[in-house]
């Protein structure tokens, strides 16, 4: 295996509790106010197998009663209605909850005043905006689980890239990496830009399983992503690696061979899509001509741009696939590493120090 | 108006409630609508919107490599990031003077038009169709509900309802036959998208200069299948939509009323021609003239423009109300258009932004949004323009410019004629889309699914054309380019619920300047320098009160009807508090709801 994440064994996890009566009924706090484009949420409708009516309906046996709260797909009321369960959470008055946080957590500690990044409801006392942050800090401690849902939630993503204002992170930035729930679980990363449907749809319900006290916690890699999604790398399920193994090379976009050489980081990058296929097996990034451009991945977008360029090393390995083997391995390993690591500007502390120059000139 | 002048005969002295919707739910992005509303008058006389999400695109696309561009502003979208990818990439063919091969242009095309069905679709019988639905029309106006069921619809033959109420009876959320099928084919229309895109909703197969999509037949076979399981459903959603709205009318007079604004419309314009584009800005009029939605803007019902030049000349960005520091004194980027016309310091192209967090008041700074406003060189005014959530303006701006002219597609003058093949369980039908007296609440609601047999028709066009140059052969999807050391862009594109344009200025081949300007804050724009305010705003402020409900048990559902008429991203939700957030609304809420409370 080139992939880092793919050797941590499942028997090695954290967070399995003792023996405990699963629960027959569990909320899902579902929180979409981070920097986001919800498009985490729109992706998650377009799951059929399983749909989000079969699991809000009770239609996947041996799960809890689900009773979700989502801004986007709450046909219920908004504002005050809706925020009541969060608020019931929040006293304390609501249990069991998964939180489930989509898009990056801005930086308040860099506004100065009274000023907000994004904010989710208004307090009841003051009128004023309350925002993304308090809400995590009052409802992370109290959750049975917590599920980041997306690049943005769980590395940073886009949001956090270089030259942001905003001194955006991912949720385990924030939390920190260590965090454990009320559940005894770490967070639970789901990756993508957005998320695949089905990842994200059979990690919720494995996590499901779980608090059903009928399966252990999902096996999570280093970087808190489930092992048997991003385990491998997307070169490892590409359609177009025997052109790879060949050394037949995509000159640019018009050719069905690899695409290493227009800007492919497929190689070390972990992500299912080419294999799984974007819907129902429609889709993807390299099978079907798109470059993958490592959407998923902690280092994503900073490490891989430009996006339509050669990656760095890629030579040098396209060059080497004859003498295939070990060589090979160390050195996706070695980049693997690289791109698997967040760009050090992603913190919570006073200063922003993104880059961010709303001035700048060339 | 004659209800107008009816209620201001016997005005009472007004009973002033405030309300307010903060968060919206079924919406994307944050949103929220702060009103007063005169219940002894019955009708809303202030509103103001706010959103509270500042993202910063614009600023950290700065230095960047311009390929870049289209894969980051996917992201701004979460529902139409694909509008975002294709109006960056017309913005980058014009800088690098590139123009994609035909069948990349037919591709895009498609993957368009099948993201313009999927999520009108969702949007108009997922979420607008709530507020219609049998359950919220009994919680509101029962005397409505029992006429329905008294009253026949029309267009029974076609849809299979046989009255009103059972029309809304489908609609009911999880429950009605409407609302169920409806989930089904945003589905099945997104994996036509996916087929032409890779992804959805941020495409993986789009580039400036073309697409890598595998142009083998296989694609369009499993396209064109798809298209035609979902044909039925959308010449009976057009049937639907027109009984329950003509019902409306019948049965409350005066509710052409509700959301009502001055005809102020803009169109960007969609689908390239692939014969005619080379995405010169010197050529920009000419082939903006033969896209296959003709771009315009309309004001108080005439046509003003629909040269794309004038269009982009006319942007004004106005600061006002919203968050953000002024760039009056920043240096140009750009001080002439390509073809010597000067351009504005408020223009897209030499804007800086630089946000100025600080705490919302209505008085003063209230909204991360600014307000993009279209200079009408005729008057002097600063329009602020909306896009009737998109399909009342491109449908409006196509039928008044009467250019579109093709085998399933045609423009009038006076309305736009559409024809679908014959399907599973119905013939084929020609629908025609006419220009509405009013640009209101009902008008932009009824636009969306004419919109979508629209898309559903130039897919078909687009479908033979591109089989045609595979079957001869043509499969050449993308064309290389040079990314020059100085250049400027722009795209002109239509985002599902309207205007799209994106600002591109390169300088040592990086980006010095981007500035994407979606539909939404056209639509919910606050109030500018001028005090002008945004459509939102607009539409609402003013706007009559008929649900039957006192202040005390007050949904406010005509009210969020005119909101998410406008399609703010995603449907808004009903969220109704007075004062200091008493709840005083219930709506059904049956699977996915809080049952917390
Ligand atoms: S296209 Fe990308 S993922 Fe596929 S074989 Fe080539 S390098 Fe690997
Ligand atoms: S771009 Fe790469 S990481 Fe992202 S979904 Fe596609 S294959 Fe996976």
């Amino acid at each position: 295996m080139t992939a880092h994440s793919s050797t941590t064994e499942v028997s090695g996890e954290t967070g399995r509790g003792e023996d405990r009566k699963g629960f027959d009924e569990i909320h899902i706090l579902w929180i979409s106010e981070g920097m986001s484009c919800d498009g985490d949420t729109v992706s998650l409708t377009a799951a059929d197998q399983p749909s989000i009516e079969d699991l809000v309906l009770g239609l996947i046996p041996g799960l809890p009663k689900v009773n979700l709260v989502n801004k986007v797909l709450s046909p219920s009321l908004g504002g005050e209605d809706f925020l009541a369960p969060y608020r019931a959470a929040a006293r304390g008055e609501l249990a069991p909850f998964i939180l489930v946080i989509e898009g990056s957590v801005p930086n308040q500690n860099i506004i100065e005043g009274d000023g907000y990044w994004t904010s989710f409801g208004n307090d009841p006392e003051t009128g004023e905006p309350q925002t993304l942050n308090h809400w995590i800090d009052q409802l992370a401690p109290k959750a049975w689980a917590v599920v980041a849902a997306g690049t943005c939630a769980t590395f940073g993503g886009i949001h956090a890239m270089a030259g942001n204002p905003t001194g955006s992170m991912g949720l385990a930035d924030y939390l920190g990496w260590d965090f454990t729930s009320q559940g005894g679980l770490p967070i639970v990363n789901v990756p993508g830009c957005p998320i695949q449907p089905e990842n994200f749809m059979e990690t919720l319900i494995w996590v499901l399983y779980h608090a059903a006290g009928s399966a252990p916690p999902p096996p999570l890699d280093h970087m808190l992503r489930p092992q048997w999604l991003f385990g491998k790398t997307v070169h490892e399920g590409c359609d177009r690696g025997s052109y790879y193994e060949q050394a037949t090379f995509a000159a640019d976009y018009n050719s069905p061979k690899c695409l290493v050489k227009t800007g492919c980081w497929g190689p070390v990058v972990n992500c299912n899509v080419p294999k799984r296929g974007w819907m129902a097996g429609i889709g993807g990034c390299p099978n079907v001509g798109g470059i993958c451009i490592g959407c998923t991945m902690p280092g994503f977008p900073d490490a891989f741009m430009p996006f339509m360029d050669e990656p760095p090393g890629a030579t040098l390995s396209s060059l080497a696939i004859k003498p295939y083997g070990a060589v090979i391995r160390r050195l996706r390993g070695f980049t693997n590493e690289l791109v698997n690591h967040e760009p050090r500007w992603r913190h919570n502390k006073r200063t922003l120090t993104s880059g961010y120059d709303p001035h700048w000139r060339p | 108006m004659t209800t107008t002048e009816a209620r201001s005969k016997g005005r009472k002295s007004p009973e002033i409630v405030d309300m307010s919707w903060d968060p919206i739910t079924r919406i994307i992005g944050n949103l929220g609508i702060y009103t007063k509303i005169d219940f002894a008058n019955r009708e809303v006389v202030e509103c103001h919107s706010t959103s509270s999400l500042f993202r910063g695109y614009s600023v950290f696309m700065k230095g960047k490599d311009p390929r870049d561009a289209g894969f980051i502003t996917s992201r701004i979208c979460g529902i139409c990031g694909d509008n975002h990818t294709t109006c960056s990439d017309y913005a980058q063919q014009m800088a690098y003077g590139v123009k994609p091969p035909r069948l990349a242009e037919h591709i895009v095309n498609l993957g368009e038009a099948a993201e313009y069905m999927f999520d009108h679709t969702i949007f108009q019988d997922n979420l607008v169709f709530v507020d219609f639905c049998e359950a919220m029309v009994k919680a509101t106006n029962p005397g409505v509900l029992a006429r329905a069921e008294r009253t026949a619809a029309p267009r029974g033959d076609i849809h299979g309802y046989r009255t009103i109420a059972d029309i809304m009876k489908a609609f009911n959320p999880f429950e009605g036959e409407v609302y169920k099928e409806a989930l089904k084919v945003s589905r099945v229309t997104r994996e036509m998208f996916c087929l032409m895109e890779g992804r959805h909703v941020h495409p993986s197969t789009l580039y400036p200069g073309g697409v890598g999509t595998l142009p083998q037949p296989t694609v369009f076979t499993d396209y064109l299948s798809r298209l035609m399981r979902v044909i039925d459903f959308v010449k009976k959603a057009v049937a639907m939509n027109d009984d329950v709205f003509d019902f409306f009318y019948e049965a409350l007079p005066g509710y052409e009323q509700v959301g009502n604004r001055r005809i102020l419309l803009g169109c960007w314009g969609a689908w390239q021609n692939p014969d005619v584009v080379d995405y010169r800005y010197e050529n920009m009029n000419t082939w903006g003239k033969a896209m296959y939605v003709t771009p315009g803007i309309v004001v108080d019902g005439e046509l003003v423009t629909n040269n794309l030049v004038d269009i982009n000349l006319g942007l004004r960005i106005m600061l006002g109300s919203s968050y953000y520091e002024d760039w009056v004194n920043e240096e140009p980027f750009v001080t002439h258009d390509p073809l010597g016309n000067p351009v504005d310091m408020r223009h897209p192209w030499n804007q800086t932004t630089v946000p100025v967090p600080q705490k919302r008041d209505f008085d003063e700074k209230y909204s991360w949004v600014m307000s993009p406003r279209w200079l009408d060189k005729r008057t002097g005014d600063h329009l602020a323009l909306d896009t009737g959530g998109g399909p009342l303006a491109r449908l409006w701006s196509t039928a008044l410019s009467g250019l579109v002219d093709t085998p399933y597609i045609k423009a009038t003058g006076h309305s736009v004629r559409i024809s679908l093949p014959k399907g599973e369980s119905l013939p084929e039908t020609t629908l025609e889309w006419r220009i509405p007296k009013w640009s209101n609440t009902i008008e932009r609601d009824r636009a969306r699914p004419y919109f979508v047999a629209y898309a559903a028709a130039m897919a078909l066009q687009f479908l033979e054309e591109a089989m045609g140059l595979v079957r001869a052969g043509d499969t050449k999807v993308f064309e290389n380019f040079e990314v020059p050391d100085e250049a400027i862009g722009c795209g002109f594109h239509e985002a599902v619920r309207g205007v799209l344009s994106h600002h591109l200025v390169i300088k040592d081949k990086k980006i010095a300047n981007y500035h994407p300007y979606p539909p939404t804050p056209w639509n919910a724009s606050p109030r500018d320098k001028f005090g002008t305010p945004g459509p939102y705003e607009d539409a609402v402020q003013g706007q009559p009160i008929f649900e039957e409900n006192g202040p005390d048990d007050f949904k406010g559902v005509d009210i969020m009807r005119t909101v998410r008429s406008f399609d703010p991203c995603l449907p808004c939700g009903v969220h109704m508090y007075v004062g200091k957030g008493k709840t005083l609304t219930t709506l059904h809420s049956p699977t996915y709801g809080a049952n917390h409370g």
